[in-house]
């Protein structure tokens, strides 16, 4: 017998517990030619900010062992260019798009909720809580539990639709920002976003990015990753999202019983543009040959 | 397309420059000048991502013995810079690599019976004998071949044999002129009223000091770039230059993966960083 693979997040159904994650899948279109969308359960976009965003100098990325710095500087085309020219690709699809989104103010947020709240082709939103806050001093909203809360309630006030918050684990208490969103009315919670790293160039004596600094991405931060969700599944009732440097149907049914009740695959798909839908197959196939009817009977199964 | 490609020949040309013979798809056959393939090195994490590389050659080989079918293949031409071309040259017959390809866009091969000027530096010739090919077949070809040392001058006999005339350069004069490639390329145009069109590809200085030449003297002129890149289909976002009017007020990067690898020598902002 089929597996049952369908979960539910934030109130929506997906056919499997797969995504891709925000900046690894462009805006859908990229990888048509490469994937087919419909055996994923669902794609988040590009971050999208209100205004266009040039992105940081060249180099942006840098390969280290077992995964990759990015500092792309969040580059997108705006909230406008999305909405009129990147959703009727996503209006062709039969496969759920979250909107990822972030802004440097609290009504920036707000903003960008409310706007992407009366676009019909996105099913729900995932905003990105790791940006700096220009109003207080630069504090990254996704490091502080009371700037976390307040974003939050600002883009729960601003839309109906399903909420995701993607933390941050470039925190001493994940724990901690897990519970703000939850109480501020996130549906959901993506762990992890990447982790601050560095490269330098011994020969030349630089940092090798351009931005001196970059997120952590890739198999590298595994480990970091299934620690976070495992902390933070069980310290809150909404579901959890299960990222960071997922490669295999293995790696993925790890998160799962962490506790996470859906993952999205990042870094994988740079390598293998079909890695999210080989990572679906890949579940559904353990499950049938381990006698698992129910794709949600794994969820935080973890025996400890 | 993605496909499992099976190395057919992988020999090191020069001090650590390789050439790998390797099977594709029959559609890879229609690759264009300038496009490049993502592969994947190992199945292992480390490296972890794809490594781009310019598609030196494509053809049909035809098995000697009767009853074989004939084998479409493509050719890649890398020079040995870290742990995963390292490991690619220690590559052997048979073995199979995953290859994604052929990306990007190649290059605008001109109007036919105008003379092209193709201008190569150290392993950036890789992408341009593909393109000689191709325009040898309907227009006179020069190339111009420059590198530190004369083992950084590949292929050129390749090139001879395709009938284009060669001309090279190198920074310690082991091989032809003395210095840069581009005091031979301004000597031959200073010989001539040519106003055909030039190719280039390259370091980024000679890229630039092509881009010159050509826009002082009114020529049209393509280059190929090269960009740290993760994805190779313009979704990571990695691999960005600057386009002409680019400023941090009015953003204008072009994706290299997706936008190029090739690009109108106009089209870009040189000079400086991005």
């Amino acid at each position: 017998m089929k597996p049952y693979m369908g979960v539910k997040i934030a109130g929506l159904d997906l056919r499997n517990p797969v995504m891709t994650a925000s900046g690894t899948f462009g805006y859908g279109a990229e990888f048509a030619e490469y994937v087919n969308l419909e055996t994923i359960g669902a794609f988040v976009t590009k971050g999208l900010s209100l205004k266009p965003r040039a992105g940081n100098p060249t180099p942006r990325i840098v390969e280290t062992p077992g995964g990759m710095l990015n500092a792309i500087g969040l580059q997108n085309v705006g909230i406008d260019a999305f909405i009129e020219k990147k959703t009727p690709f996503l209006r062709s699809i039969d496969t759920p798009v979250f909107a990822n989104f972030f802004g440097n103010t609290i009504d920036e947020y707000a903003e960008l909720a409310r706007r992407l709240d009366h676009v019909p082709e996105v099913a729900g939103l995932e905003v990105n809580i790791s940006c700096p806050n220009v109003k207080q001093g630069g504090i990254v909203f996704g490091t502080d539990p009371a700037c976390a809360r307040d974003v939050v309630s600002a883009c729960r006030a601003a839309t109906r639709k399903p909420l995701i918050v993607k933390l941050s684990p470039n925190v001493t208490d994940i724990v901690a920002m897990a519970r703000a969103c939850e109480d501020a009315g996130a549906d959901a919670l993506s762990v992890i976003n990447t982790l601050t790293g560095m490269a330098i160039d011994l020969k030349s004596r630089r940092p090798v990015l351009a931005n001196v600094t970059g997120g952590l991405s890739g198999p590298a931060i595994k480990p970091v990753a299934l620690r976070m969700v495992w902390q933070v599944a069980r310290s809150v009732r909404i579901p959890v999202i299960g990222i960071g440097g997922i490669m295999t149907a293995t790696d993925a049914l790890e998160f799962i019983l962490a506790g996470a009740t859906a993952v999205q695959v990042g870094t994988a798909s740079f390598i293998n543009p079909g890695a999210a839908g080989d990572i679906a197959a890949g579940i559904e196939e353990w499950l049938a040959a381990h006698g698992v009817s129910d794709v949600n009977s794994l969820i935080g199964a973890l025996e400890a | 397309m993605q496909f499992t490609s099976m190395i057919l020949s992988n020999v090191e040309v020069s001090p650590g420059y390789w050439r790998m013979r390797m099977t594709a798809p029959q559609e890879f056959t229609e690759a264009r000048p300038g496009q490049f393939v993502m592969v994947r090195v190992s199945g292992a994490i480390d490296p972890l991502l794809r490594r781009p590389f310019g598609v030196f050659d494509v053809g049909i080989h035809i098995p000697s013995h009767s009853g074989a079918a004939p084998q479409p293949y493509f050719e890649m031409l890398y020079r040995v810079v870290g742990k995963g071309t390292a490991m690619l040259s220690a590559l052997h017959e048979t073995d199979l690599l995953d290859v994604l390809g052929p990306l990007g866009k190649g290059f605008d091969l001109g109007e036919p019976g105008e003379e092209k000027l193709i201008v190569g530096g150290g392993v950036g010739l890789a992408p341009l004998y593909l393109l000689a090919k191709e325009l040898v077949k309907n227009s006179p070809v020069r190339l111009f071949a420059g590198g530190r040392t004369r083992d950084d001058v590949l292929c050129i006999t390749e090139f001879e044999r395709l009938g284009v005339e060669c001309y090279s350069a190198t920074e310690d004069g082991s091989l032809g002129e003395r210095g840069f490639v581009t005091k031979v390329l301004e000597q031959r145009l200073d010989q001539t009223a040519n106003r055909g069109a030039m190719f280039a590809c390259g370091p980024h200085g000679m890229l630039e000091a092509v881009a010159a030449i050509a826009a002082a003297r009114g020529i049209s002129c393509q280059v190929s770039l090269e960009g740290y890149m993760a994805c190779g289909v313009g979704a990571c976002l990695g691999c960005v230059a600057p386009g002409r009017n680019h400023s941090p007020e009015t953003p204008d990067f072009r994706c290299v993966c997706a936008e190029g690898p090739v690009f109108e020598a106009g089209e870009l902002k040189w000079g400086g960083a991005a």
